[in-house]
């Protein structure tokens, strides 16, 4: 009909071919930022490539669902957890995806009241991503128990034997913080969601859609007031959610940091926690964003400066935890304390040293490609270092927690730890969930904030005329 | 041969479908093990630890209701409904009568385990008539109020479910009619010949009643033998007695006057009649309470490393073979030769050493040395004026010669078609016999086999009749100690199973075939003291010890031994050394869980055996800890893993009988390699000629603790007696000790009690008494192989060994660890759900109902001595229920445990206070570690009490401790460990 | 009051700078019972309407505060009153222990009030609205900008109202349904 005509495209040629690219390549209008993104969700059908993607996905879930079942009926026991290495892959995989966890509400947070208007093509899925990883993350804790059915008991609820949690454990700060961390996540991602769907809302053709997403929208209709609630809303939530991710990996890290193990016991831990969760969270981010924009066309909107941008926040969160890894080494032997020696000499030359230095390459030495333009600017080159970030973090979690608990103050005491199969199973388990939710996410919501989109237009700003 | 063999085979068929039939267990884990860990399955398996779970893989429920109905069947059997019984003859309790049976309050009553036949006096702990734990018997001589690790696990052999469970003929069930009407038949023939076609088999025994009955059979059938065969019994000891006084003699030590001790090759302190009293003895002359006091010295010369070795001031590792050899120096030395050779040194000062403390030192040979190496240490403590002041001869306490001469001769008269009938009591000679009388197949030429065992054993599979034996919880018998002290034996319950003890079972040869254990025994007294007999039996009873049967010191001087002008050439080649083993000593404890999980004193060594080698040889050998090797000796051969173990003597092989059981029951079974198979009757202890071949592949060896280096760590402090007294200190430097008032935090105060420990290193032995003793009074659940490998082990209280000094013959220092209940306790602070909190007396304690599970506060522990229910350990079979103590909670699946101070004694010493009106005294609670203790290493009391012995302790200047710069303040400290080294060979 | 006929009537304009002027015109105009719509936010529009700043930040403030009184309150009163007891030889009232719950209740609080007074003072969620009955407005959410003058303003008269709006050179103007 005649919208879609006089979509008459403002030029916007006078871009200089030096300049570095653009968030949003030339040539979009209201009409088409808005049409292209809600076609994934509305128009276009089931594509092979979702299915199989979301059906390799779905399986991997069921293993997870597989394991938890055994684990359940049979005990901890299945896992290779023993005294004294108490907690194993567990704890490292929910180290892991919390950090994971992290980018999204970074991004949708700090950037947007650091007025970084290139953030609103990744904030949504990079949010969507937070939600789905914290989810993974939240199933460790509980899994993890001797008693998972019991897990309740470390909730603060009155019962008659007025039993309470010990509110001196890292363990209860890590329920709530968790806990709220994941409210507040899904709280603003579905505040950000609201006039996208009515968006979808207006632009469905079949009922049931309409109804869905006109549900969802609660009545959203634009007006003047909604917006301006709306933005103040929105930076009040980003205003809390800045200290709040800080405060998540921060309470994480006290898990380690309170306790008395020699490699736990560290106060450059809170800072040198949450930069690896950015660093990890900004990697995941691109693992996932480039395959995305691949697959649905979307390089108008993710251009290689959003790319490039979040490169060089990995290279300063990598940087910031190489210094933490040079701390640790260094207060071992400034401390003069000979356990705290023995630690990181144990996790240079011991048994576990491989998994060390593996880690050093990963997180310490990689990164340092991103330096050169050249390799920011090499779409290939992000993604491959990424997926060695990812690597690396986990390798950072895994030395820390498994290599300072197997050898700690009595020789007599020190023991080997290997995980076993179920171990492995519940991770790529835990993975599948990840990609299914992730899959169902891009298929069903838009991936991308269409109004912040639209903001971004050439058109957008009200002063000019008309 | 053939009927054999398929007797066997329907006999192996049942056994598999039984086993089948056992669905997801405690036993079935550890089936599971026995089952699986076979090396080849090793082998061939590519991730052992994932294996882990597969024991409970097929759980299936179905399995388990079987299980049950076994079970069931099985308890019917032995008519055994819902709760046991007491004997129905009067039994006399230690403290007070049976009649004042009070629901929840425990009854203690004097017995003895007879062990080889040598009686250790015990005190039972019986719950509503079920024996539950046992302590030591303070009037007892061998016990002296503690107790050994076999004494200590008894009681689950009693509950053991895989105990036969009734008389079979030919893998049929029969009756004990049956068998009389067999028995009668073949006897009234035998009768007519004198009874030359019977033999008797029985295990060493001092039991007089035993003796008394064993002479009226041999009256009856004046042509039958009596054989008796101990596989590691005492017969080197009685003919080194004989060679050096031309008569069996029974020698033991008062190592209370003892300056100067050397040990030849024997492990006094562990093994043996009297070891509980030695180590007692020992210690006592070894802890020192300020700088002034004296210390005793100990020698020891020995080839693989015992705790005696351990506890040792100077320690010789040399060959078992070249033991004898160093004696006869010493000896001629003591003349005043000069001694040559490579230990020359080494013994002139010993020899000065002992020369200096005459009567007042003592040589103590190996009970398992040389008959030769036995008379020279008689001749060296009659040269030192020994003999009366550390050193008694009597009259040989055994009814007879219990060594491998009497079964050779057996084997070869069964060979010759002139045994007829043969029972057997007791013994498994099918498992335990020198390979070299290939005593099984020459058993299957006797006509009528009779077996009386515990188990359904090796033997049992061969004879034609199997009768279940009744333990020595469950039988009236007698026995006497290793002075000749007598204990009467009480039961303290009818037997589960319906076993009969060896007395009613050889009761059936003589006239009065019916008679029961209680007529036997009482019967047999009652002939020798007929005046007020009732009183007597009453008090005996009572005490466990019978007054004045010990036997009177003898005056025996040593003649010099015919060959004492040629010292034996040590043989040239590998040697190989046979000994008992630490935990399942000849075998017959193999079906014992808490002995199998037991970690072997120097090793920490569970579920099984390995073949001890020194340093260098694995270097010679190029061989590496669990490596797989083929032991070749006298044409037989046997395969086993390698252990390397410090300090052991090279060219030298120390493997541990016991092992390699095939009937031992689901636990025992399949555990480890059979020694017996290279043993043979003319050198049962030791032999050279052995061949050691590598074999490709590695058998995984469940080791407790991995690391005896103590990595320049001051967690054990340890001097010797000279540095000591320059610098009483020294316990302290080098650690930092923050002052209690160092803390942002007010205190707690502990106004009441405050509960504390003191542990004496110097004064431990490592002897895992203590270990077995809390397993039993704690109901703490065995984990298997599969579980230690995987670092599960559930021990509340473990030895810790750390070697220092040269890897050819390192010091070894014993830290008994368990939970030091600290007042700043790292666990506690980060538990979740408060599951474990601080008493207002000072204890740590766990509420197993909240714990969730977390395993942070065992993270977080720094002495890691929290122990984790990783799967539902404690799923006990039907008749192992019975024998928990009921005053302390069983664990669930998922729930953090650890040491409690025994709170439950606490408990039941604040009830008897409380009703008398008065505080806990000292002394009124004794943890269940402490009363174990032959050394008296451990010291439990309130430290508010400044008079408490805890409390002088922890006064004196040693007393330090561990991990103390965490500032976690524990209430469980050590006493530095002091040694008394000559310091002639010091400098040397 | 009588109900009016309709709802309003409605002008569609092409670009945000028209809605915006139209809006500051719709204002000196004297009216107030009008609202703008828009496919994203617009700041001119709010000072262009005259509006007052909203009390969404003092509900949050309110939610904070209440977050964390609660959240320090209940760890005191648990290891204090109701069952206090020995943990590692900590004192009961550990209070740097009780800090990150603390905390976590504040935000978690203010951040639920956030949303919820968002949602409230917007009225959301609203199931229905006459301006969906102008089929053009379901252009709002795409690239289209919108300006009606509801019935219910004192100075709305229908053809006063339509003659002014069309003054304000829309691509069109509609009536609103109720």
């Amino acid at each position: 009909m005649d919208i879609e005509q006089e979509a008459q495209r403002p030029s916007t040629e006078d871009v200089p071919a030096r300049q570095r690219p653009p968030v949003i390549e030339p040539g979009h209008t209201f009409a088409s930022v808005t049409d292209k993104i809600s076609a994934i969700v509305l128009t276009r059908g089931l594509r092979w490539g979702w299915v199989i993607g979301f059906g390799a996905a779905f399986l991997l879930t069921m293993a997870l669902l597989f394991s938890i079942a055994y684990l359940v009926a049979v005990g901890i026991g299945i896992w290779g957890v023993n005294v004294p290495v108490g907690w194993g892959f567990a704890i490292v995989n929910f180290v892991w995806w919390i950090g994971i966890g992290h980018a999204g509400t970074l991004i949708s947070a700090i950037l947007l009241l650091l007025r970084q208007s290139w953030r609103n093509s990744i904030n949504r899925f990079a949010e969507a991503m937070t939600l789905f990883a914290v989810a993974c993350a939240g199933l460790y804790p509980i899994l993890h128990l001797g008693r998972p059915w019991l897990a309740y008991w470390l909730f603060p609820y009155p019962n008659t034997m007025s039993l309470w949690p010990q509110f001196r454990s890292p363990l209860i700060w890590d329920v709530f913080a968790v806990s709220t961390y994941a409210t507040i996540s899904l709280l603003f991602w579905y505040v950000g969601l609201i006039p996208d769907l009515a968006t979808l809302r207006d632009r469905a053709e079949h009922r049931f859609a309409k109804s869905f997403y006109g549900i969802l929208a609660m009545g959203w209709r634009g007006s003047a007031r909604h917006w301006e609630q709306y933005e103040m809303a929105s930076l009040l939530l980003a205003g809390l959610a800045t200290p709040l991710v800080v405060s998540v990996h921060t309470v994480v890290s006290f898990d380690f940091a309170i306790s008395i193990i020699p490699g736990w016991h560290a106060t450059v831990f809170p800072p040198y926690f949450v930069a690896g969760a950015i660093y990890s969270g900004f990697a995941m981010v691109m693992t996932l964003a480039i395959p995305l924009r691949k697959m649905y066309g979307l390089e108008d909107f993710i251009t290689l400066r959003h790319l490039q941008n979040m490169a060089k926040i990995m290279l300063a969160t990598g940087l910031i935890v190489a210094y933490g890894y040079m701390i640790e080494t260094f207060m071992a032997w400034y401390s003069a304390n000979e356990y705290e020696r023995f630690m990181i000499w144990n996790r240079m030359t011991g048994p576990y040293r491989p998994f060390y230095w593996s880690l050093m390459l990963c997180n310490v030495v990689t990164p340092q490609l991103l330096w050169l333009g050249k390799v920011r600017s090499s779409v290939p080159a992000l993604f491959v270092i990424a997926i060695i970030v990812n690597i690396g973090m986990w390798l950072e979690r895994f030395v820390i927690v498994i290599t300072s608990l197997h050898r700690d103050f009595l020789p007599s005491s020190w023991g080997m730890y290997w995980p076993t199969i179920w171990d492995w199973s519940t991770f790529i388990g835990t993975i599948g969930l990840f990609l299914a939710l992730l899959f169902l996410f891009i298929r069903f919501l838009p991936m991308i904030s269409i109004f912040e989109m639209r903001l971004l237009l050439p058109g957008a700003d009200a002063k000019e005329k008309p | 041969m053939t009927s054999k063999n398929n007797e066997d085979l329907d006999l192996k068929a049942i056994r598999a479908r039984l086993e089948k039939a056992r669905g997801r267990h405690y036993w079935r884990s550890l089936e599971e093990l026995a089952a699986t860990e076979g090396f080849e399955d090793w082998l061939h398996r590519e991730f052992p630890r994932q294996a882990s779970e597969w024991p409970e893989g097929e759980a299936g429920d179905a399995g388990r209701r079987q299980f049950l109905k076994l079970m069931g069947a099985s308890l019917a059997l032995a008519g055994l409904s819902a709760c046991t019984r007491q004997p129905t003859e009067l039994i006399v309790p230690y403290v007070r009568p049976a009649e004042e049976i009070i629901p929840g309050k425990p009854l203690f009553f004097a017995t003895a385990m007879p062990l080889s036949g040598v009686a250790t006096g015990l005190l039972v702990e019986s719950h509503m008539g079920r024996p539950t734990k046992v302590e030591g018997n303070a009037l007892h001589p061998a016990s002296l109020g503690a107790t050994d690790v076999y004494t200590q696990a008894s009681p689950l052999g009693l509950w053991d479910p895989d105990r036969s469970q009734a008389i079979t003929h030919l893998g049929e069930i029969g009756s004990w009619a049956n068998l009389q009407g067999a028995l009668s038949q073949s006897l009234s023939t035998q009768q007519a010949r004198q009874g030359a076609g019977l033999r008797i088999l029985t295990e060493s025994f001092t039991s007089p009643t035993m003796t008394g009955q064993m002479e009226e059979i041999l009256a009856l059938f004046p042509a039958a033998k009596w054989v008796q065969y101990e596989p590691a019994g005492f017969g080197m000891q009685r003919e080194g007695s004989r060679a050096a006084f031309g008569e069996p003699v029974n020698t033991y030590y008062s190592l209370e006057n003892a300056n100067v001790i050397l040990a030849l090759d024997s492990d006094f302190l562990c093994l043996g009649p009297a070891g509980i009293r030695y180590a007692r003895q020992f210690a006592n002359r070894r802890v020192v309470r300020g700088p002034k006091a004296e210390m005793n010295r100990l020698y020891s010369v020995e080839s693989s490393y015992t705790i005696t070795g351990a506890k040792a001031d100077h320690r010789l590792p040399v060959r078992a073979s070249e033991v004898e050899g160093i004696a006869r120096s010493l000896n001629e030395a003591l003349d005043g030769q000069a001694p040559s050779g490579p230990h020359a040194g080494w013994i002139a000062a010993l020899a000065r050493d002992l020369q200096a403390n005459r009567g007042a030192s003592v040589v103590i040979p190996g009970t398992w040395q040389s008959a030769a190496v036995h008379a020279i240490a008689h001749q060296i403590n009659q040269k030192l004026g020994n003999t009366g002041r550390t050193v008694f001869h009597t009259d040989p306490i055994e009814s007879g010669d219990s060594s491998e001469a009497g079964l050779r001769e057996l084997t070869a008269e069964m060979e010759a078609g002139q045994v007829e009938v043969l029972a057997i009591a007791g013994v498994n000679p099918v498992y335990t016999a020198p390979a070299d009388l290939n005593f099984a197949q020459r058993l299957n030429r006797v006509p009528l086999r009779i077996h009386l065992s515990l188990y359904q054993d090796e033997t049992s599979a061969l004879c034609h009749w199997h009768i279940p034996q009744s333990h020595y919880l469950e039988s009236w018998s007698d026995a006497r100690a290793f002075d000749g002290t007598v204990t009467i034996m009480q039961p303290l319950i009818e037997p589960l199973f319906g076993g009969r003890s060896a007395h009613e079972f050889l009761a059936a040869f003589t006239a009065q075939p019916q008679r029961s254990g209680y007529d036997i025994v009482r019967g047999y007294w009652q002939k020798r003291r007929p005046q007020n007999f009732e009183m007597w039996w009453r008090r005996a009873l009572h005490d466990g010890v019978v007054e004045g049967t010990a036997l009177p010191a003898k005056a025996a001087s040593p003649r010099a031994p015919a060959s004492a002008a040629s010292p034996a050439p040590a043989a040239e080649g590998m040697e190989v050394v046979f000994r008992p083993d630490p935990s399942v000593y000849d075998g017959r404890f193999a079906n014992n869980g808490w002995l199998q999980e037991l970690p072997k004193p120097i090793d920490k060594l569970t579920w099984g055996n390995a073949a001890l080698i020194g340093a260098g040889t694995a270097q010679r050998l190029n061989l590496q800890n669990e490596d797989l090797v083929s032991l070749h000796y006298k044409g037989r051969t046997v395969t086993a893993p390698v252990w390397i173990q410090p300090g052991h003597a090279n060219e030298s092989v120390t493997v541990h009988l016991g092992y390699g059981r095939e009937r031992a029951g689901r636990v025992g079974s399949g555990v480890g390699f059979n020694a017996y198979a290279l043993r043979t009757s003319d050198a049962p202890w030791m032999g050279t000629g052995l061949e050691i071949r590598k074999l490709p592949g590695k058998f995984p060896l469940a080791i407790t603790q991995q690391h005896h280096n103590l990595e320049g760590r001051h967690i054990v402090q340890s001097a010797t007696l000279q540095e000591y007294r320059e610098n009483p200190d020294f316990a302290h430097e080098g650690v930092h000790n923050p002052p209690p008032e160092l803390s942002l935090y007010p205190p707690f105060t502990y106004d009441s009690y405050a509960w504390g420990m003191a542990i004496d290193m110097t004064a431990c032995t490592g002897c895992n008494a203590c270990v077995v003793a809390c397993h039993s009074e704690n109901n703490i659940p065995v984990v298997g192989k599969q579980g230690v490998l995987m670092g599960r082990e559930m021990h509340w209280l473990r030895i810790d060994t750390y070697h220092e000094g040269h890897l050819d013959n390192p010091h070894t220092h014993f830290q008994p660890m368990l939970c030091q209940h600290c007042e700043m306790a790292p666990c506690e602070v980060v538990c979740p759900v408060a599951a474990t909190t601080h008493s207002a007396e000072g204890l740590n304690e766990m509420t197993y109902n909240r714990c969730v599970g977390t395993r942070y506060c065992s993270n977080n522990c720094p002495y890691k001595v929290r122990r984790f229910n990783f799967f539902n350990y404690a799923d006990y079979a039907e008749v192992q229920r019975l024998g928990m103590n009921p005053d302390v909670t069983i664990r669930t699946r998922g729930v953090m445990e650890k040491c409690t101070y025994c709170v439950q004694r606490i408990n039941e010493a604040r009830i008897e206070a409380k009703r008398e009106d008065r505080r806990i005294r000292d002394g009124d609670i004794e943890t269940a570690c402490q009363t174990a203790c032959p050394a008296r290493a451990i010291v439990f009391g309130d430290i508010n009490d400044p008079n408490s012995r805890v409390s002088q302790l922890k006064k004196n200047e040693l007393n330090y401790g561990v991990l103390a710069e965490l500032n976690t303040r524990p209430r469980t400290t050590y006493l530095a460990e002091l040694k008394n080294p000559n310091p002639e060979i010091e400098k040397a | 009051m009588t109900k009016k006929p309709i709802y309003g009537l409605m002008a569609e304009f092409e670009s945000p700078a028209a809605l915006v002027e139209a809006a500051r015109k719709t204002t000196q105009a004297g009216y107030r019972n009008f609202d703008a719509y828009s496919p994203y936010p617009i700041e001119e529009l709010h000072e262009a309407m005259e509006h007052r700043r909203g009390y969404l930040p003092l509900i949050v403030l309110i939610g904070g505060i209440v977050g964390g009184l609660s959240g320090y309150l209940l760890q005191y009163w648990v290891s204090v009153i109701n069952y206090p007891l020995n943990i590692g030889g900590r004192p009961l009232h550990s209070m740097p222990a009780f800090i990150p719950v603390t905390f976590e209740m504040t935000i978690l609080a203010a951040g639920i009030a956030a949303v919820l007074g968002m949602l409230a003072v917007n009225g959301l969620p609203m199931p229905y609205h006459p301006v969906f009955n102008v089929p053009r407005f379901a252009l709002a959410s795409r690239s289209r900008f919108f300006l009606c003058i509801e019935s219910a303003d004192p100075r709305f008269e229908h053809h006063e109202t339509a003659r002014f709006l069309e003054s304000l050179a829309p691509r069109e103007v509609s009536e609103v349904a109720h």
